[in-house]
């Protein structure tokens, strides 16, 4: 991790990286390949129907697997611990029309965050409706085109395109606020406004983003955001002071910190870019397995439309450091990825 | 009440911040439960409106389920994005009323009359509808534009007057009086109140945009006493504006904030609840409610903006069939509460 105690390199670091680019080649060098298998149709859908853009999963204490994904409408199912379908929450839910994340908090809260209706949403373990954060545009004010142009300052209680949500041990809760503003806000646990990093404009600086995509937060409090754009992942403390950050392992699409255990690891995704550019298969697609203070420990997966590979991974659950499950993109599928396994059916 | 005689309404003027008196506002202690009980694969949205009928069975109107511009062969139509649900007393969800009709889109109130009928104010399709008490649908106020226009351009400037019909613009409220007589709050581009009879024939409508007595700025809610006043939430002007049945201005009633949605008790004495709902967009102000006497004066407050029980997020609409016992619908909370005063 670049402290800011030499802040001269980071600004080094910072001007060597060059304009942003989702398809920049990770700078670590010499990474341990970490062995893994993927566990075929882990999970089951309903009879009949189909998996979406797979852009949220999350599991909570039972092993349950959550999958928030863009189809018809966005859905979000609960699978038991075997992959059987459990049930759909949310059904026609006015908090849903674009899909980004979805995640369980340390209570089995279930949290998702919706980037076209911005709204933030808990729901209880058994699927009901607790607390909401931010505000869906009345449907009143008619059909707008896609906003162009700068984008435009939001205030405390509502989000342009959020993207992520965690919480502290305490119940704060942090929403990456995202595509068309680069801030994160913090909120206590009963959703009042406490304070926010960055702002709508986008910028490479420290305490700056450019699309903060996906957020975590460590058992110390410290909040961890994928800063897409910028290719990095960086740090803040619980009052969301700059800390530092992690510039070696792509491109910071997405990141998840284990609960399990006493020792807390950090996993990074380089996720391929969609489009499939001649050559960008080759330069990204791993995901990085991290000490909290940036050491790289190994790295595992490729870009593939086949089983095992990846093909653009937008969120990881890491509850257990040891299986980690991947929403993917492109593919419509979520994996269940077994790290270092002794006899791998299909290693990479 | 303030009157118009000119020394007091000077004085109304010269203390017009309506934060000043509320210092000295007595607090109304309250529980506050959520019991409405939704079947598995229902979620409230917005809820815009909430009411009881006679029987204690109550309704909810909320902006939820799939809201859908489809293109034509050269404009877009808009239908879907709001439902009505039923409880019963005990707050066990009954059924729906009204699933699929043609003036649904951006659900705004539902209000029960005399009769047990169920009225419902659409903001976006522009219509008020009648359903009797079973929810089959009996008449319309309004129509709902053929096609919508992508992107919407920005509503052309006028006066609030509206057109002299029942063509609404972002209606917001619906009340009777004593003799069926319906008046409507018209609205939230418009800035009027429209009286029609009671089998719907327009009689007339009154109110401009602007800050004078008789104008509005934001007409949200509207009630009817016994005596057939008409009280009328103008949010943006910080104030109830009284009227006989004819439109004649009688009073103005200050102190309570931004009225957005307001109840009038029935009974032998009746209270004005009035809320001082906050913006969606901050829950660091505003939100508590106001009982007052039909005069104006203050007799207390409860709740204040936010996410816990017994606080608000937007209150749409109050039900205060049973004076001490009320429901409140929140646009920002996705819930009903039903408050219980003391």
């Amino acid at each position: 991790m670049k402290r800011y105690l030499t802040s001269a390199l980071v600004v080094a670091v910072l001007a060597a990286a060059g304009p942003a680019s989702t398809q920049t080649k990770a700078t670590a060098q010499g990474v341990p390949e970490i062995v893994y298998t993927s566990t075929p149709s882990f999970l089951k859908a309903p009879p009949g129907e189909n998996f979406g853009e797979a852009v949220g999963v999350a599991t909570n204490s039972k092993g349950h697997v959550f999958v928030f994904m863009r189809r018809d409408r966005n859905r979000l199912w609960e699978f038991d611990a075997t992959g059987k379908f459990v049930r759909e929450i949310g059904k026609d839910y006015y908090g849903f029309l674009f899909a980004h994340s979805v995640r369980v908090d340390p209570q089995d809260n279930i949290w998702t965050v919706d980037e076209g209706t911005n709204l933030v949403s808990k729901f209880s373990p058994e699927g009901k409706l607790l607390m909401v954060l931010g505000h869906r545009p009345s449907a009143a004010a008619g059909l707008a085109a896609t906003r162009t142009g700068a984008n435009l300052p939001d205030g405390k209680y509502t989000f342009c395109r959020p993207t992520d949500v965690g919480w502290d041990l305490q119940g704060n809760i942090f929403v990456s606020d995202g595509y068309c503003n680069n801030r994160v806000v913090k909120y206590d646990k009963n959703g009042r406004y406490v304070t926010q990093v960055g702002s709508e404009k986008p910028g490479s600086g420290v305490g700056e983003f450019n699309l903060p995509h996906g957020l975590q937060v460590d058992r110390q409090g410290n909040v961890y955001v994928a800063d897409r754009s910028n290719g990095r992942y960086d740090i803040f403390d619980n009052n969301l002071k700059p800390k530092g950050m992690f510039t070696n392992v792509g491109v910071g699409w997405t990141a998840c910190i284990s609960t399990q255990g006493d020792h807390q690891y950090f996993f990074a995704s380089n996720s391929n870019p969609n489009g499939n550019q001649p050559g960008t298969w080759a330069i990204t697609g791993e995901i990085y397995k991290m000490e909290l203070d940036g050491r790289i420990i190994g790295k595992f997966g490729h870009p593939s439309k086949e089983h095992g590979g990846f093909q653009v991974v937008h969120m990881m659950d890491c509850r257990d450091p040891n299986k980690i499950v991947v929403g993917e993109i492109e593919s419509w599928r979520v994996q269940q990825l077994n790290l270092g396994a002794q006899q791998p059916a299909r290693a990479y | 009440m303030k009157r118009f005689l000119p020394l007091l309404f000077a004085a109304t003027v010269l203390t017009g911040a309506p934060v000043l008196a509320q210092d000295s506002v007595p607090a109304i202690a309250l529980t506050a439960t959520t019991p409405l009980q939704l079947p598995a694969d229902i979620y409230l949205g917005e809820v815009a409106g909430v009411a009881t009928n006679s029987k204690g069975e109550v309704f909810v109107h909320t902006r939820t389920g799939t809201a859908t511009a489809d293109m034509g062969g050269a404009r877009a139509f808009a239908h879907g994005g709001t439902r009505l649900f039923k409880f019963n007393a005990a707050g066990k969800y009954v059924g729906e009323i009204g699933k699929g009709v043609y003036g649904f889109l951006v659900g705004q109130q539902v209000r029960i009359d005399p009769q047990d009928n169920i009225w419902v104010v659409d903001q976006y399709s522009n219509m008020i509808m009648k359903f009797d008490p079973q929810g089959q649908f009996l008449m319309q106020l309004g129509r709902k534009p053929e096609s919508i226009n992508v992107p919407e351009p920005a509503p052309a400037a006028n006066n609030g007057a509206g057109q002299q019909t029942d063509l609404f613009q972002r209606p917001a409220d619906v009340a009777w009086d004593s003799a069926g007589n319906i008046y409507v709050a018209d609205g939230l581009i418009n800035a009027r109140v429209v009286k029609f009879d009671k089998n719907g024939v327009f009689i007339r409508s009154w109110g401009t945009r602007g800050t004078e007595p008789g104008q509005f700025a934001e007409v949200h809610s509207i009630q009817v006493d016994a005596n057939r006043n008409v009280y009328v939430a103008d949010r943006g002007n910080n104030r109830i504006q009284v009227f006989d049945s004819d439109g004649n201005v009688k009073a103005q009633l200050t102190g309570v904030g931004n009225p957005m949605a307001i109840c009038i008790t029935s009974g032998p004495h009746p209270y004005i609840y009035s809320s001082n709902s906050n913006r969606v967009n901050d829950i660091d102000n505003a939100g508590e409610i106001y009982k007052l006497e039909l005069d104006g004066k203050v007799i207390g407050k409860f709740g204040r903006a936010g996410k816990l029980a017994g606080e608000f997020g937007t209150v749409n609409e109050i039900d205060c069939r049973n004076p001490s016992q009320l429901f409140v619908a929140e646009i920002g909370n996705f819930r009903v509460q039903k408050l219980t005063l003391r």
